[in-house]
């Protein structure tokens, strides 16, 4: 058994024992690094090639500053997270497409962030064998929907097909896979077609081969309509993904614990899965800033794990090392949420859920 | 449970396929795109739980075509709320569909035709874009006919589909073809018999899995002759479903009821589907001509109704949901009744059951029966100004009994049976916050407590919803909201009501309502102070002995009646003194500052919602604050009721000689006390308690007592509430109960030092009164020594309590409220106990012995049946 296929299945035997940690935010923490425009550029991304600006491309920290990307794997291991997310939430060609990247560059930085990450994870399981560190190779939503009009005037319009969607996934996943990540982390879904062309891009890559590995789902519901923002409701949204088979089903992002609770309790008693939720921390001030302390945070998604509704607790916008820690020690020795079993129903859906019991 | 064929059948729209609706091949040729959209739209009104999109035509980039629709609807929420079924004959049509929802979508169709690799390849296809599966019957032989070959290819998909593609049974939809019957080739009379015996054996070896069908193909051969291939189409479904068909494709707008199709058509037709003989075929056709030969005889035929009487027009209007007349009908309805609303509560509710009814029973279908509501809804409007109107006569317009919240739970958009609801309770002056459908449970509770509701009614009619109402129940637990919540919809139950969702909250009732016209009787018992607490108690009762039904605990063991009368106290003889005087006397010279030393104050801090024990709770860690803060204010009050003599309570109390007869008490002047007797089996050698066992079979005497602390403290709460001191009107309401069972314990002591003397010496403090060690009793009616109410009514006549001013309301309360009524009973062995549950062999005894109804008995004793009574079967 390969090494890695012995890490995984120790994460499901620790999943089944304690409530998981996943790190927080990433993009408030390299705020904080106050990096340049040359510190993302290096010496291989030049302005003659790559025209425009690259401060704020995070993910291409990944090939530029790695010790940067390293350090806050292991700031967020320090404080208590058992799993961390590669920095590769925008690394897919059409996200890229903004930064001007070509191909071969977004396979290297969905690459290199899995093989970072890596190394934080291996070296902290080696110092702490007990407390064993995951990776999760983050799959972000990409900025273009593709079940919704780019154009106003014509509710057909879609600015993608699925087939460059799916290609582009395809990419990020293989790449990211080879990196060496522990499980794929489909992430801040607004628009359930693209998950599905991720989930389409795994399972064809799997049936062509490449080594399996879990999925994790992570929807987001963007407001108090308490819909995704392509129009489906929690419900809908899981019976259009499960047939991934997921290890995990959740939802992260857009909302804060108060908003989030009603949609996680509810996956919680729909999921014959492990449920994860990691939310803002609250929703942004008038400036766009998270207010909300580890303190506030914790107390709430804390409240979570005590009702059993989650499996992976942690933190999206505005969490920080910080809230991750308060998190982690307010939840040790919870016992995790057990996965219901349901019927076996037929289970279809449009924006609403279709049950037909059999 | 209503878990008929019906609710469990889903009926997939077929007016957006090109090759079986000529208008939508039009629009999609012609590039009508914004019309071919309206034809989904219309397809979801008339209640297309899923939509079949089919582009397969000659002129059309198939592909393209299936883009651009889907891509159109998928921008319309009220078309892409529902599952889309993407349905070609062409794969790449199927895939390039796929590429386009978001949501999980059925393909139709994969079959056997092309050999295992191919359907093996689609198949896994399928399941990588997360689609269900219809699967034809179709090999490489050919299409399946006969009910033996279309078993046998679905077993063989179904194995590969299982076991080697991994796809789950419960995605996998069977469409084991619809022929065309009545062909006139005698081969295909058997076509529809084939289906249903195929669907039979389909369902239950392939476990798991569905099966569905294109319904106008059996019809095929009358094609133009619209009421005979509705007739066909409603037949079949009415032989099909039973047999297993849970989904169909259809023009969900045009189905008939099964009852309503002309019973000579109906006849032919059943003959033909069933092929139950050879001419059928030829008896149908000869028919058929006729019928269409002249297309005016069917309607004329079908205005038959129109001379029925106009209740009978309502319903059929209902049934049949025709719009046409109803505005007429409706108004003569009204102008011949009292009320507006008794036309609605009359023909239109009644309509309305029949259409449940035949709903229930798999004769109508869900499209059916939302046209219904629409006709129910035409009606309603027509008669709202009228209701209006008189609700500004009598000047009733703003006066609101209640405030009722109701909603259809997340999830679930079905709002008719929540709609009549919330029309009846309006029209009975309920003030209705309708929050429509797809609720999430977190805007209900908010919205609850920010209209301050009394009570919440949530509705569903598909199954996720039971759950849906379960969260709501258990978030009203965790927020403490105490409203009664009322469950109703198809798909709830008084069961499900009872194992799930009662038990998920204990801080207020659940009751569930089977249906609207049950809900006024309901909303109205809860909001009413009298009947509420019997009501209450009934429902929960009730709901108890379904979980233990349901948990597999049979009702507790009890005695047979005669049997636990064999187990009776055996009373000793004991010489009890006679009381000092035979009939009853009024007293009422009391010294309120002497009475209020009898007050055991524990209870009044109840009526506070503090818990606790006086005097302890004044020093409580948790509520001894608020305690100390009422206790002072108490006091306050006090000195003025005592000061100023607020209350002038009375007493009557009366002897009678009276002796043990079975379980009735037989007073000398003729009139009996019935008692209850426990049925429990018991342990120990304990006896089955009743009433009368404390009297002796000869010369024995029984008093009773009716006490109050007067009509004052009502008037004084009025007076309070008048200068908005709600507090005050409150208090003085809780003192005045306190007196009247201070009332009740004074006049008890009187009784046996005094005027039965059988306890001269007695010594006690005021903590034994309170712990009840005096000798002998004093059991009221309504409590569990006699949970009966009605009993009541003899000791008030034989006391004549009116004379004190007590009266009584239909429900057996007391009025003034401050009141007590009971009996004494004075052997030194009686003993409170509490009846417990009891079984029919003593209530249809006992309904004898009061000379009752069993079923009034029942309602009375609703709270301690160990059975189930017949009405709620």
């Amino acid at each position: 058994m390969s090494c890695r296929k012995e890490r995984i299945n120790q994460l499901f035997n620790v999943a089944k024992q304690r409530v998981l940690i996943l790190d927080g935010s990433w993009g408030v923490m390299f705020q904080r690094m106050n990096l340049t425009e040359e510190d993302y550029r290096s010496e291989r991304f030049t302005i003659e090639k790559y025209p425009g600006q690259m401060k704020g491309n995070n993910d291409i920290l990944n090939l530029t500053r790695p010790q940067n990307v390293a350090k806050l794997h292991d700031e967020y291991f320090a404080v208590g997270a058992d799993i961390t997310e590669t920095n590769t939430f925008s690394s897919t060609t059409i996200a890229q497409r903004d930064y001007g990247l070509d191909t071969q560059s977004v396979i290297d930085i969905n690459f290199e962030g899995a093989r970072i990450a890596r190394a934080s994870a291996d070296q902290w399981t080696e110092k702490e064998p007990n407390k064993p560190r995951f990776v999760a190779g983050s799959i972000g939503p990409l900025n273009k929907m593709l079940s919704m009009s780019s154009d106003i005037n014509d509710p057909g319009a879609r600015e993608v097909t699925f087939d460059e969607v799916y290609q582009a996934y395809k990419e990020q996943i293989e790449a990211l896979n080879r990196g060496g990540i522990h499980m794929y982390l489909i992430e801040t879904i607004t628009d359930t077609l693209n998950c599905k062309a991720a989930i389409k891009a795994i399972k064809d890559l799997e049936d062509d081969g490449l080594e399996q590995l879990p999925i994790w789902i992570s929807g987001t519901i963007t407001d108090r309509s308490g819909r995704t923002l392509s129009g489906q409701t929690v419900e809908a949204f899981w019976y259009s993904v499960r047939h991934a088979k997921p290890f995990c089903i959740g939802l992260n992002c857009a909302l804060g614990a108060d908003l989030m609770r009603p949609h996680i309790s509810t996956i919680a008693r729909i999921a014959d899965t492990m449920v994860a939720a990691y939310p803002n921390a609250g929703l942004p001030n008038e400036m766009g800033q998270y207010d909300e302390t580890p303190n506030e945070t914790s107390s709430k998604v804390f409240k979570w794990a005590e009702e059993g509704f989650v499996n992976i607790l942690g933190g999206c916008c505005g969490t920080t090392p910080d809230h991750i820690r308060a998190i982690a020690k307010r939840v040790e020795g919870i016992q995790p949420r057990e996965p219901v079993k349901n019927e076996n129903s037929l289970r279809l859906a449009g924006l609403e859920p279709f049950e037909l019991a059999v | 449970m209503m878990n008929t064929a019906s609710q469990s059948f889903v009926n997939i729209g077929e007016r957006t396929n090109v090759t079986g609706s000529a208008r939508f091949r039009k629009l999609i040729v012609n590039g009508d795109y914004v019309k071919a959209v309206e034809v989904a739209r219309q397809q979801v009104e008339n209640g297309a739980q899923i939509i079949d999109i089919n582009m397969d035509e000659g002129m059309l980039d198939g592909v393209e075509a299936m883009q651009k629709f889907l891509n159109l609807i998928a921008a319309e929420p009220d078309i892409s709320r529902i599952p889309f079924m993407i349905d070609s004959s062409k794969w790449e049509v199927i895939e390039a569909g796929l590429k386009c929802v978001q949501g999980k979508a059925v393909v139709n169709s994969i079959s056997l035709k092309e050999g295992e690799s191919l359907f093996e390849e689609q198949a896994r296809k399928c399941l990588n874009y997360g689609a269900a599966v219809v699967v034809m019957a179709f090999d490489e032989v050919g299409q399946a006919d006969t009910a033996s070959r279309k078993i046998e290819i679905c077993q063989r998909a179904f194995k590969i589909l299982t076991e080697t593609v991994g796809i789950s049974a419960e995605d996998i939809i069977f469409d084991p073809n619809i022929f065309a019957v009545a062909t006139g080739i005698k081969e295909h009379n058997n076509y529809g018999v084939d289906f249903i015996e195929a669907v039979k054996v389909i369902r239950e070896t392939c476990t798991g899995c569905h099966i569905s069908g294109g319904l106008s193909n059996i019809s095929f051969s009358f094609r133009g002759n619209e009421p005979v291939r509705r007739a066909m189409h409603s037949v079949f479904l009415y032989h099909a479903i039973p047999a297993g068909m849970d989904m169909a494709i259809l023009n969900a707008g045009q189905l008939d009821i099964y009852d309503e199709i002309d019973s000579t058509l109906r006849e032919l037709v059943e003959d033909v589907i069933l092929n139950r003989n050879p001419d059928a075929t030829e008896a149908l056709v000869d028919f058929a001509e006729t019928v269409r030969g002249q297309p005016g005889q069917f309607r004329q035929k079908d205005l038959k109704w129109r001379e029925l009487s106009v209740e009978k027009r309502l319903e059929h209007a209902l049934v049949s949901g025709i719009t046409d007349f109803i505005v007429e009908d409706t108004e003569e309805a009204r102008a011949s009744a009292d009320r507006p609303l008794h036309v609605i509560e009359g023909p239109l509710m009644d309509g309305m059951n029949v259409v449940g009814d035949l709903f229930g029973s798999g004769k109508m279908f869900l499209p059916q029966v939302v046209k219904s509501a629409r006709v129910m809804k035409v009606a309603v409007a027509y008669l709202d100004p009228f209701m209006q109107a008189e609700k500004d006569e009598l000047g009733i317009g703003d006066k609101s009994n209640g405030k009722v919240l109701m909603a259809t739970v997340k999830g679930d958009v079905h709002d008719i049976g929540k709609n009549i609801v919330a029309v009846v309770l309006a029209c009975n002056g309920y003030e209705i916050i309708d929050m429509g459908v797809m609720v999430p449970c977190e805007e209900i509770l908010a919205k609850a407590q920010e209209e301050q509701v009394d009570i919440i009614g949530l509705s569903g009619l598909i199954t996720p919803s039971l759950d849906e109402m379960v969260y709501v129940a258990r978030e009203m637990q965790r927020l403490d909201m105490k409203q009664p919540l009322l469950i109703g919809g198809a798909t709830t139950s008084p069961a499900h009501t009872a194992v799930k969702i009662d038990p998920s909250r204990t801080n207020g009732p659940t009751i569930h309502v089977s249906d609207a016209s049950r809900a006024f009787t309901v909303v109205s018992s809860l909001l009413s102070n009298a009947e509420s607490p019997l009501f209450v108690e009934t429902e929960q009762a009730k709901y108890q002995r379904m979980r233990e039904r349901r948990s597999g605990g049979p009702p507790k063991p009890r005695h047979p009646i005669d049997v636990a009368r064999s187990h009776r106290h055996q009373l000793s003889s004991v010489a009890i003194p006679a009381p000092s005087y035979i009939g009853s006397k009024v007293f009422d010279d009391f010294d309120l500052s002497e009475l209020s030393q009898y007050i055991d104050w524990t209870p009044y801090f109840v009526n506070w919602n503090l818990a606790g024990r006086y005097p302890q709770i004044l020093e409580d860690e948790v509520v001894g604050k608020a305690a100390r803060e009422l206790w002072h204010d108490t006091q306050i009050m006090m000195k003025q009721i005592t000061g100023e003599n607020w209350f002038t309570p009375k007493a009557v109390i009366g002897f009678w000689g009276a002796a043990r007869h079975g379980d009735d008490i037989r007073l000398q002047n003729g009139e009996i006390l019935h008692t209850l007797r426990q049925q429990m089996v018991k342990n120990n050698q304990r006896p089955n308690y009743a009433l009368s066992d404390f009297i002796a079979q000869y010369d024995d005497h029984i008093g009773a007592f009716a006490v109050t602390a007067g009509p004052e403290a009502e008037q004084l709460a009025i007076r309070f509430e008048s200068k908005a001191d709600d507090y005050s009107a409150i208090m003085v309401k809780a003192i005045a109960n306190r007196f009247a069972e201070a009332m009740a314990e004074y006049m008890h002591e009187t009784v046996r030092k005094e005027l039965w003397g059988y306890a001269m010496d007695e010594d006690l403090n005021k903590p034994d009164l309170i712990n009840e060690a005096y000798s002998g009793i004093r059991p009221a009616p309504g409590y569990p020594c006699q949970p009966d109410h009605t009993e009541k009514a003899t000791i008030f006549s034989l006391l004549q309590a009116d004379r004190i001013g007590m009266k009584m309301t239909s429900t057996y309360a007391m009025s003034p409220a401050p009141s007590v009524s009971g009996l004494y009973l004075a052997h030194p062995e009686s003993v409170y106990f509490s009846v417990g549950r009891i079984e029919r062999d003593q209530v249809q005894d006992y309904a004898l012995r009061k000379g009752m109804d069993l079923p009034v008995a029942e309602r009375w004793l609703g709270p301690i049946l160990n059975y189930e009574p017949s009405e709620f079967e």
